[in-house]
């Protein structure tokens, strides 16, 4: 039975929007912080660690999860999907994301990365969802500067363009 | 913020994680989800030296119907129950209670089981489970014991496990022909903790009523099934005070019996339309 030491780094090995990445670290290290000071993938935020904000949601073998209450240890071998897999290779934004521009439905940025994942993972299981389902959604989230309804109309926008067929 | 160091073990098998458990007792912690117990890792309110990781234990992760329940292994998820297709026949409370339950990105890795363990008195799943008169599995490296609800939940954060013992399984009767369940919760946002959460089981003989978030564990009480008017009103307001409400930052003792007396009127008439 595996045990890892108090203290002792290990090696830690999963992909990561499909590349294969690594690094050490401790027992004790949340999957957040391995993103941002092993890997260098910083598009994934830390605001409350304690679950409440959502700033640091990623989706971990498709599902949407806080990296803050992960550990990195637990996702050797696995599939992790950060904001950072959204846009093309050249720029050009998701249709969420676009949205998102268009909408104002960010100020600051802070949040929306974690609210980009969650609705990576909510809009795949539920791709007609009414504006009361996608408010109950966003209550995993905090965001203090938009008051959420840009937010809200983005992804009603990106909802009815799939519904009509312009996907 | 982070927590404070712990070994890490990952066990091969449930044998495995109660033999670690039995030797290291109290100093050890069994992570399923971790959607309760990393905040509180997190914010140093516990310090464990070991965690136990069960989350990829596949004998642990299942949901069935078995012997009139519905049983859930230590490693199933919240999120996995709410997608139990079975689930809307046969435990029409748990489908109301569950999205309740956190917000779907701690659903996703969060345990039923769990929940249960942690025995926050707000919580909806013990509610559920204090309602329907549920039970959980223990076992030890040396023991297997079940315990029904009444005698698992002792207070805030307090259960009847013992320190070398680890919930394997939780059993919630599968809903009975004939009877309406409701459930309903106020909350300052959606999948913030409970000020008050009601679950009401109306059978064709008599009513269950049982109340989370303002006394220091789920409380269920039985009247009788004729139970309506202003006999009713009256059973909610002698339940509120009996609950000894307290203020805290959240709600003041006066609007939880409130919240009592009016969501308690709201999910009895609830279960009665789901009976009739």
């Amino acid at each position: 039975m595996p045990r890892l030491k108090a203290g002792e780094l290990s090696r830690i090995s999963f992909e990561l929007n499909g590349r294969t990445v690594s690094g050490y670290a401790e027992p004790r290290m949340l999957l957040a912080d391995f993103l941002r000071h092993e890997v260098g993938a910083t598009g994934t935020h830390v605001g409350c660690e304690h679950g409440v904000c959502g700033a640091c949601t990623l989706r971990l073998d498709g599902a949407a999860i806080r990296s803050c209450l992960t550990f990195a240890v637990q996702t050797n071998g696995r599939h992790v999907e950060t904001v950072e897999c959204l846009a093309a290779e050249d720029g050009t934004l998701s249709r969420l994301q676009a949205a998102f521009r268009r909408h104002h439905a960010l100020q600051c940025g802070f949040c929306t990365p974690g609210i980009l994942m969650s609705l990576e993972d909510f809009l795949g299981r539920h791709p007609s969802p009414g504006e009361q389902e996608v408010r109950e959604m966003l209550s995993g989230h905090l965001c203090r500067c938009t008051g959420y309804s840009g937010i809200v109309r983005a992804v009603m926008e990106v909802v009815a363009e799939s519904e009509s067929g312009d996907a | 913020m982070k927590p404070a160091p712990f070994d890490f073990v990952s066990p091969d098998s449930l044998e495995e994680a109660l033999a670690v458990l039995a030797e290291t007792g109290e100093d050890a912690r069994i992570l399923a989800g971790g959607q309760t117990l990393t905040p509180m890792l997190n914010m140093r309110l516990v310090e464990p030296a070991v965690l136990i990781d069960i989350s990829r234990l596949q004998t642990l992760d299942y949901v069935r119907r078995e012997n009139g329940h519905i049983e859930l292994g230590a490693a199933a998820t919240q999120a996995a129950l709410e997608a139990w297709p079975d689930l809307p026949a046969c435990a029409p409370l748990l489908a109301q209670a569950l999205p309740h339950v956190g917000h779907f990105q701690t659903r996703n890795r969060g345990t039923v089981c769990g929940s249960l363990a942690f025995a926050d008195p707000s919580a909806e799943l013990p509610l559920c489970l204090a309602l329907l008169e549920g039970e959980v599995v223990l076992q030890s490296s040396a023991r297997r014991r079940v315990v029904k609800a009444a005698d698992f939940q002792l207070g805030m954060l307090s259960t009847a496990r013992e320190s070398d013992e680890m919930i394997i399984a939780a059993r919630f009767p599968v809903a009975e022909a004939g009877t309406g369940y409701a459930f309903t919760e106020m909350a300052l946002r959606h999948g913030d903790f409970a000020l008050a959460a009601m679950a009401v089981m109306a059978r064709k003989g008599s009513l269950r009523i049982a109340v989370g978030g303002v006394a220091d564990r789920p409380v269920a009480r039985d009247y009788p099934a004729d139970l309506g008017g202003d006999a009713l009103d009256d059973a909610l307001n002698d339940l509120a005070w009996d609950l000894a409400a307290a203020d805290d930052h959240h709600a003041t003792a006066r609007y939880r019996r409130e919240l009592v007396r009016r969501l308690g009127r709201k999910t009895v008439e609830e279960a009665l339309a789901c009976r009739a």
